[in-house]
């Protein structure tokens, strides 16, 4: 520092925030006080726990730091902020974990109903919005904020933008999946699907998402590279269409400010396109836009190649982006929306297979030249295996959205299995892989502790994916036919009921293939923990670098 | 300059990227979404839909709060297998009142559009309270909590009242008389039983858990259970004048 006698004060950022979170403690308590049901009160209570513990953060961080804020950059190198990287990554194994085992004991208890105990917090219909919200939003949102993070800094060889601001993100974005968690299992539920959070939730959830953007943003203004690198449009494109869906598909009424209850602004055939719309974009830009920026900055890593094609992934960006936001009616052929939503939504769903292979085509060929890695790396294998399951499941989706397919696979277990086939093949491995790459980049380590224990996780958790999505192909198909299925004299053949028989064998081979990929996080969990605990250092090599041009 | 080099603009320009992003994510949703609010086509002209009973409204509020959409549908589709076992398909306008919409997507028990009036009110208790003493095949989970809870007379009014800013037609003499109708529907011995019928019609009244005093959540939701897809009388619905 040229003045090292700097006086030490607090930013504008540390002051303001500290006031903002102590003004919202104070008002938390009142709502608390005031509140009209219990979950609203218990989740007051908590946020002004929340907020009482983040001023005294703020506090005892300036007390703490030295005079000056971090460097954005130290000897001319940038001067990374990996902190809220970890953060997230532990977050998203936390969460991963935690998921996982509330979809092994929903799954458990189709398969054997006793397990519901007759109790309201733990019965089927709280626990599954708690299983969809962990693996998707908690475990898939901090791996996608964590690589976001990562990636942004060091494509554009900048520091991640803001102080405070971060911090808030990750730290207020998993404060929602506390609320949004404690609240299904409270019976707080809007009913949408991967949209059940209450109007409070999703008060907190726009705050935390605009910072996010924000953050992002700024990163990439400050870059010092030219070019925006691939990865980061789509996660631009993830962040800012997310922001889109929450916000078109959530405006809710409360009953009253110190209710939980509200009443979505939407209704009947209107509420269910809105619905829609963001449930299947849900998928195209959070379970695939930004797991696709992670194929793009991790496997060319990983591999050591450039990516395959460059003029392929503008086009895959921007075919993908466009199409993806028509496909939603397909999520209600033959229901009552009119038919030519329904068609529109499935000709726009056909279409989509085509910049999705175009993704799979660019991450698959990357390897070109580096295939014989897949035999000595794991981690590699498991990535590039993820590509493989997002083209299978690409091609399953236009097929299952043509009307008369659609027909037989609806209101079944097959699109369960589909959805799992992209869940855990595609977004369980490809974030596998790149926490396998990060956790050792972030936390300064020469590699990870065991590549052996990376095998394991990988041969067990794809036996377990291979036992749930055929069983629920099976089950799907199975169920499909019987219930269209007519006897000689032109009665239905079988009971309802009797369909639900059929399922039986069904559920508990893919409680056992949930079982198995629950297993393979827990080996991946130790491995992770080992690397951080143990693992050897990594000497920083000073590199020049040049811009790209 | 070629289209790559034209493409430049948003490799290097991060507002540009996500203006361009906004635009094209943009133009699916308003084609598929807005013509939906002012199409006259898209729900269908019919008689007999209503608004929820305060009872019917808190029994609703159970079905969702238990998370009942996720194994039951509320759309019967017109198919054939689906209008034999289920009764007629369901109409748009069946669900227009509906904030949120219940259609689901998953039927791991069977669809529920109509299933009011098809078993009596003592089934539906026993098997809500344990689905295997009457169906032993059943894996739905067992809900005798409901019994134990009563529903709150006094705050059904304020419910109603947010559904009618959000467009539910409820009238300043229903959301008057809110409480007093949710006790009335679960009680037919009570004086107000005849002025609940006029202001609801074809709303059931009967004491639906079997139980006196204040209405459970049995009772609501039962009540809710016991209307859906009763509402259109099929024999008078012109299927011809909302072809589309």
């Amino acid at each position: 520092m040229s003045q090292p006698s700097i006086s030490k004060s607090m930013t504008i950022g540390e002051s303001g925030l500290a006031v903002v979170f102590a003004a919202t403690a104070f008002l938390c308590v009142i709502a608390s006080a005031k509140a009209l049901d219990a979950p609203f009160a218990f989740h007051a209570a908590l946020s002004a726990a929340a907020s009482v513990a983040a001023v005294f953060c703020i506090i005892n961080r300036y007390f703490e730091r030295p005079a000056a804020l971090p460097p954005a950059e130290i000897n001319g190198r940038p001067n990374y902020n990996m902190g809220p990287i970890k953060f997230s990554s532990f977050m998203a194994m936390f969460w991963g974990i935690a998921g996982f085992l509330v979809g092994l004991i929903i799954a458990s208890q189709l398969a054997w109903p006793a397990l519901n105990f007759d109790l309201p917090w733990i019965q089927f219909g709280r626990l599954r919005p708690l299983h969809t919200s962990a693996v998707i939003f908690a475990f898939g949102g901090n791996v996608l904020i964590a690589t976001s993070f990562y990636v942004v800094q060091k494509s554009c060889r900048v520091r991640l933008a803001g102080d405070l601001a971060p911090w808030f993100v990750v730290i207020g974005y998993n404060f929602f999946i506390l609320v949004a968690g404690t609240g299904y299992l409270l019976g707080v539920t809007q009913s949408k699907e991967y949209a059940e959070p209450e109007w409070y939730a999703d008060l907190w959830l726009t705050i935390v998402w605009v910072v996010y953007l924000l953050v992002f943003l700024v990163t990439v203004i400050k870059r010092k590279e030219p070019h925006i690198f691939v990865a980061n449009w789509f996660y631009l494109a993830f962040i800012v269409t997310i922001a889109v869906l929450h916000l078109g598909n959530n405006p809710a009424l409360p009953v009253s400010v110190f209710g939980s209850k509200s009443y979505v602004a939407w209704g009947g055939i209107q509420d269910a396109m809105f619905q829609w719309w963001y449930g299947h974009n849900a998928v195209g830009f959070f379970l695939t836009a930004g797991f696709l920026a992670i194929m793009y900055y991790f496997i060319p890593k990983r591999a050591d190649r450039p990516i395959y094609s460059y003029r392929l992934s503008i086009i895959h960006f921007w075919a993908l982006i466009f199409l993806y936001i028509w496909a939603g009616p397909h999520h209600l052929h033959y229901t009552a929306l009119p038919d030519w939503t329904q068609t529109l939504g499935m000709t726009f769903s056909i279409m989509l297979w085509m910049p999705s292979w175009g993704g799979m085509i660019n991450g698959l060929m990357t390897l070109s030249g580096a295939w014989d890695k897949l035999r000595t790396d794991p981690v590699l294998r498991m990535l590039v295996v993820s590509v493989a399951f997002y083209g299978m499941s690409t091609f399953e989706g236009p097929m299952m959205s043509i009307k008369v397919v659609n027909s037989l696979s609806h209101y079944t277990d097959w699109t369960i299995g589909h959805v799992h086939s992209g869940a855990l093949g595609w977004v369980g491995f490809v974030s596998f892989g790149a926490l396998y790459c990060l956790v050792p980049w972030a936390w300064n380590r020469k590699g990870l502790y065991s590549l052996k224990l990376v095998n394991w996780h990988f041969w067990v958790a794809t036996l377990g994916i291979v036992l749930y999505i055929s069983a629920m192909w099976v089950s799907g198909i199975l169920q499909g036919l019987m219930w269209r299925a007519y006897t000689s004299l032109g009665f239905l053949e079988y009971s309802f009921i009797e369909t639900v028989e059929a399922m039986h064998p069904f559920y508990i081979i893919r409680a056992a293939g949930g079982g198995l990929f629950l297993i393979g996080s827990l080996i991946m969990a130790y491995n992770l923990w080992m690397t951080v605990r143990v693992g050897e250092a990594e000497v920083q090599m000073p590199v020049a670098l040049q811009p790209a041009e | 300059m070629s289209f790559w080099t034209r493409h430049q603009i948003f490799e290097k320009n991060s507002i540009i990227l996500v203006v361009g992003i906004l635009l094209v994510i943009a133009i699916g949703g308003l084609v598929e979404i807005t013509p939906l609010f002012y199409l006259k086509s898209t729900i269908e002209k019919v008689d007999g839909v209503r608004p929820y009973t305060p009872l019917e409204l808190a029994g609703r509020n159970v079905y969702v709060r238990e998370g009942c959409y996720l194994c039951h549908s509320q759309m019967i589709r017109p198919l054939r297998d689906e209008v034999e076992r289920y009764g007629h398909f369901s109409l748009a306008a069946e669900s227009m009142f509906d904030h949120p919409f219940q259609w689901g997507s998953k039927r791991t028990g069977p669809d529920l559009a109509r299933v009011g009036a098809k078993y009596s009110d003592d089934w539906h208790v026993t098997h809500l309270i344990n689905p295997r003493a009457i169906v032993p095949q059943s894996v739905m989970p067992g809900y005798p909590f409901l019994s134990q809870n009563e529903v709150d007379p006094d705050t059904i009014a304020d419910h109603m009242r947010t559904l009618r800013t959000v467009g539910v037609p409820y009238t300043d003499e229903q959301i008057a008389s809110a409480g007093a109708d949710l006790k009335a529907q679960a009680d037919p011995d009570n004086a107000g039983g005849d002025a609940f019928s006029k202001r609801y019609a074809k709303a059931v009244v009967r004491n639906f858990d079997g139980k006196t005093g204040t209405p459970t959540e049995m009772d609501a939701l039962i009540a809710y259970l016991q209307m859906l897809g009763t509402l259109v009388d099929f024999k008078i619905y012109n299927e011809k004048a909302n072809l589309r």
